[in-house]
């Protein structure tokens, strides 16, 4: 029987109560007393010179509280990236200066090139028409291959080259890996493109400053998924703001899906405007606008090959992938294609030897950053797509190969740096074969010839390194901050419970899930306990939420902090009942004295801590607050094994998601519901990704898919209803949740499977193409039949 | 977008006065105009909304038994009064956009903006339908002159679409998947004196007729009639969603689809 509350119990999502009234408090309820607009004029040509910006006319224009430009950020740091990556010859990677504003150049089509502060945003858009921009066009570079040829045109030209690094992993592993393939018995090669994607949160970001002229205090409201890193990010690197005069809040945040992690120039623009104007400045982000500054997503082109034996073995994998960085690095964009994407290529398969080679280029494009998955997705799908095209070249069952070549003993160290501690593949693949109904498939096949259409199943696995991460793993790697988490409990004096954590709930359901890891321990209701999130100003310096992080290490640190307070109340408890502390134990929300039937409750312990008349003050101080920091042991590797069935127009090249499976293994669960939502989610983006979701540039920079228009996201009619399971379980072995993380599993785990039900659908009516390119439209389906 | 005045005239008279101020603009439902506008794409000085003219809503008989659509009608009411008499034509309708778009937006608008990839283009066009104005009445051969382009003359409104309504006709739309817009959609209908095929979506010119399948199927009302029959890429649109092979492709495949559906 379901249980009613605690972990394991599908309590509804508390904060839907206001989220679908209409009372959450995003970002653009926020309006401030004396409040001013800004608009931010940005660039329509992707590579240029910018020889003047003459905002005079402009100045003069109604409404015109004060204009900005580059020239006005000259003394103001760059928006710095956290993560340097070493590359294979053991050289820092080209890192360039990325200003607020455009100065002497312009990089992308919508880079901002100036800020008109003004009374409203019409006024503001109005003068910012009125700004004359000079700019002497240059050659674009949007084609990654192109861009690191010699003689192409230089995004930077204070860069050697349009290469931000060339990585090589495990550099000492590429002479036994080529050796590998030299004695292989077969080998598979793909080439494919994974296509950039706009991560489209439904709230576009906004950013309000504010600045107390009285006390120098700044505040920034922002659409964050991680306030403290904006903190730090923007004050100390690029404003020169310290913590102690500088709050973040991020309050209520219609989803991030990654491209909220970011620390972006329109915050850093509205902290420093909001104290140059000395009146509060918000900006808004159109749709229009989010298309060409939210950092994308994706955008791979790689080559990958496997080595096999004469018993179908996995002998060897290498890859080489061109990464495109855009036109400036933004905040994790190198760590993307290295550290997620690199260390993920064992995937689920005992494969011994694995080189990795990752070239990051600059182009004229928007920046390319983390989206839900970021580097996992990319290594998931083009290593399933090689296994299953292995299996189509070898003549053998897809799925048999890859339960031939699972790794199947635990703790297992991969040749690509990560040590997998727990995971059961072969109960994840037998639970998918089980609830996909594959033995109905051939009938359902025959059902859809029998109307015209072709039919195919795909399957894959995946792996993914999330609950991120080590802090002293990613230090070595290059990370430039500790990725651990924190939480203070505040236990009151009646006995209801604040938890102040640094993760950040932008969807997730934290204030629901959260509450019932404390009700579980204590035996309490759940109501009893608050999640407060979201403001520097009131909680413990934290990492946020990305990374599918927030359970596994804020809700760890969680736990620690209920454990000292466990801890401190026993010792109240057993003052109070006069007995010793190692005798009292805690059970359904009372102290009690083990055989005895001498107890506490809960509340009469917690009124004691704050109403001390009968306390041990020689011992223990008053009050009952802890705060505890959790740094990870290891990263945890959820898994699974997917399974899409698709229907193929022949005629038009339609594709149509008929079913799809999904067999998790997250770990334990906390709110299955949840969960539940969760890999609902993550498998629209990837069916999105692998069906419609296309981000596209023509030969100048200029972005052909600007505007739902042109760019093409899933709805609800475009999916099928999906089969989830989460019952196999293996614990995390170094968490005291056991849990493991489910944010990003859908998105990782699903395009693969969508690809390879096509080309099995398509080699069903007689045409094996061996590849077709995401997103996977009817146009290109046509003509790949047709070519 | 930028600052305009609003006018709302009752009468088809005074939206005409209206139109005779510089840089007016009408609007009749503004379901591409406002978007347009909020770009700031287009600066006129008064915007004529045609919704308030009680004379172009609403649908009727005329006495030579064509519907009679008043411009200013949305396409939900379409969609739910031309069930009975013309349900190829409601069909189209109701699936124009979403319901906030067919609550909003008119034929009268859809049809005088001539957009290459709307749907009722090709009602009006396969229909052989008439379409009214405040000066004349204009042929739907003679009416839709290209892309964005009709031979409505300079603040000339439609009013009214007279459709003859054929012995059977059906709507084949294949959808573009970011916009939802016709990719290509085909209008086949069946008259007694033969056969009309109109096309959108596809063509650079804009809605077009297949005269080689209305000659086809004219003869033989049959989707193998037009097995064979091709129609030129080169002058189709050719972008992100498709290129004009495929696009030319689609024609048939919809047009055998529209002909299957009524067989």
């Amino acid at each position: 029987m379901p249980k009613d509350g605690g972990i394991g119990a599908s309590s509804k999502r508390r904060e839907d109560v206001r989220f679908l009234t209409g009372e959450g408090n995003y970002t653009d309820d926020i309006n401030l007393n004396g409040q001013a607009y800004v608009f931010f004029l940005r660039s329509d040509i992707a590579h240029g010179t910018l020889n003047s910006v003459d905002t005079s006319a402009a100045e003069a224009m109604p409404g015109v509280v004060k204009i900005f430009t580059g020239a006005d950020f000259e003394a103001v740091g760059s928006i710095p990236c956290g993560w340097q990556v070493t590359d294979k010859h053991g050289e820092a990677m080209q890192e360039p200066r990325h200003p607020v504003l455009a100065h002497g150049k312009v990089r992308h089509v919508g880079e901002p090139i100036a800020a008109v502060v003004a009374e409203s945003l019409g006024e503001a858009r109005d003068a910012a028409e009125a700004i004359e921009v000079d700019i002497s066009e240059l050659p674009a570079v949007v084609d990654m291959k192109e861009a690191v040829k010699d003689g192409a045109p230089k995004v930077h030209d204070d860069l050697t080259s349009n290469l931000c690094y060339d990585w090589g992993f495990v550099e000492e592993n590429k002479g036994a890996v080529d050796q590998a393939f030299k004695d292989a018995a077969h080998v598979t090669t793909l080439e494919l493109v994974n296509n950039r994607l706009v991560a489209n949160p439904m709230e576009p970001r906004v950013a309000v400053g504010d600045y107390a002229r009285g006390t120098g205090d700044h505040t920034l409201y922002t659409t964050s998924q991680n306030p403290h890193v904006i903190r730090l990010l923007m004050g100390a690197f690029v404003l020169g703001i310290p913590e102690h005069k500088l709050r973040v809040v991020a309050p209520d945040v219609g989803g991030g899906f990654g491209t909220k992690i970011f620390h972006y120039q329109e915050e850093a623009f509205c902290t420093f405007a909001a104290k140059a104007c000395n009146r509060p400045v918000k900006w808004t982000s159109s749709r229009s606008e989010a298309f060409m500054s939210d950092a994308h997503g994706r955008d791979h082109v790689t080559k990958i090959q496997m080595a096999l034996d004469a018993d179908n073995n996995f002998t060897a994998l290498r890859t080489d992938t061109y990464a495109n960085m855009g036109a400036y690095l933004s905040t994790f964009a190198p760590s993307v294609p290295t550290w997620l994407h690199g260390t993920l290529m064992a995937g689920n398969y005992k494969t011994p030897l694995i080189y990795v080679n990752v070239k990051a280029v600059f182009t004229n494009t928007v920046p390319v950053d983390a989206y839900r998955g970021a580097g996992r997705p990319e290594a998931t799908y083009q290593l399933e797509r090689l296994v299953d095209k292995c299996a189509h070249e070898l003549g053998v069952d897809p799925i048999a190969l890859r339960r031939q070549n699972f790794i199947t003993e635990f703790p297992y160290a991969t040749p690509v740096a990560v040590e997998y501690d727990t995971g059961d593949y072969v109960a994840t693949m037998d639970k998918l074969e089980e609830i996909s109904d594959m033995a109905g498939f051939n009938a359902r096949r025959a059902a859809s010839e029998a109307k015209g259409k072709l039919r195919g199943f795909g399957v894959n696995c995946y792996i993914e390194a999330c609950g991120i991460a080590p802090s002293n793993l990613v230090g070595q790697l290059g990370a430039r901050a500790g990725l651990y988490e924190s939480a203070t409990v505040r236990v009151n004096a009646t006995g209801g419970l604040v938890v102040m954590t640094g993760s950040h709930s932008h969807g997730q359901g934290h204030e629901t899930a959260f509450p019932q890891v404390i009700a579980e321990m204590i035996g309490i209701p759940e109501e009893m306990v608050e999640i407060v999130h979201g403001d520097t100003a009131n909680t413990p310096m934290g990492m946020g939420t990305y990374g599918s992080r927030s359970l596994a290490v804020g809700g760890s640190a969680m736990v620690r902090a209920t454990e000292k307070i466990i801890a401190k109340a026993k010792k109240i408890a057993s003052h109070l009942l006069e007995a010793s502390e190692g005798d009292i134990e805690l059970k359904d929300g009372a102290f009690s004295v083990a055989g005895t039937d001498k107890s506490v409750a809960w509340g009469d312990v917690t009124l004691a801590a704050y109403v001390p008349h009968n306390y041990p003050l020689e011992d223990i101080e008053p009050g009952l607050e802890e705060t505890a920091f959790y740094d990870p042991a290891n990263f945890t590797y959820p898994s699974g094994a997917y399974a899409c069935e698709v229907e193929l127009d022949p005629e038009t090249g339609q594709v149509t998601i008929e079913r799809f499976a999904a067999a998790d293994d997250f770990g334990n669960i906390v709110n299955p519901m949840i969960v539940t939502g969760q890999v609902h989610g993550g498998l629209a983006q990837g069916i999105g990704q692998a069906l419609m979701e296309n981000c596209t540039y023509d030969s100048d920079g200029q972005l052909l898919s600007a505007s739902y228009m042109d760019y093409a996201i899933p709805r609800a009619s475009d999916l099928p209803f999906y089969t989830v399971d989460h019952s196999c379980q293996t614990p995390c072995t170094h968490n005291p949740l056991g849990v493991k993380g489910c944010g990003e599993a859908g998105a990782i785990g699903s395009p693969p499977a969508v690809v390879n039900a096509v080309l099995d659908a398509m080699r069903s009516g007689g045409k094996d193409v061996g590849h077709i390119d995401m997103p996977v439209t009817p146009a290109r389906v046509w003509a790949a039949m047709n070519g | 977008m930028y600052n305009f005045d609003v006018e709302k005239p009752t009468s088809i008279a005074d939206a005409v006065a209206a139109l005779g101020r510089e840089e007016a603009q009408p609007m009749s439902g503004g379901q591409t105009l406002i978007p347009t506008l909020k770009a700031r794409l287009a600066m006129p000085s008064v915007l004529v909304s045609l919704r308030g003219i009680d004379e172009m809503q609403g649908i009727c008989t005329d006495d030579q038994g064509r519907l009679c659509i008043g411009g200013g009608t949305l396409h939900a009411v379409v969609a739910k009064e031309a069930a009975a008499q013309y349900p190829a034509l409601a069909g189209l309708a109701a699936r124009i956009g979403d319901p906030a778009v067919r609550n909003r937006g008119t034929i009268g608008g859809s049809v005088a903006n001539n957009d290459p990839s709307a749907c009722y283009p090709s009602a009006v066009l396969a229909s052989g339908a008439t379409v009214v104005t405040n000066a004349r009445e204009i042929a739907a051969d003679d009416f839709f002159e290209g892309m964005f382009a009709t031979a409505l003359e300079e603040g000339e409104i439609v009013t009214e679409v007279k459709f003859p309504i054929p012995e059977k006709a059906h709507y084949e739309k294949f959808i573009q998947p970011a916009s939802r817009f016709p990719l290509v959609a085909v209008f086949v209908a069946k008259f007694g004196d033969g056969v009309r095929v109109a096309v959108t979506g596809a063509s650079e010119d804009g809605v077009f007729r297949w005269t080689d399948a209305e000659a086809a199927l004219s003869s033989n009302f049959d989707a193998g009639a037009i097995e064979g029959l091709t129609v030129d890429g080169s002058g189709m649109i050719s972008d992100l969603h498709g290129s004009g092979d495929y696009r030319a492709h689609l024609v048939g495949v919809m047009t055998k689809r529209a002909v299957a559906a009524l067989s």
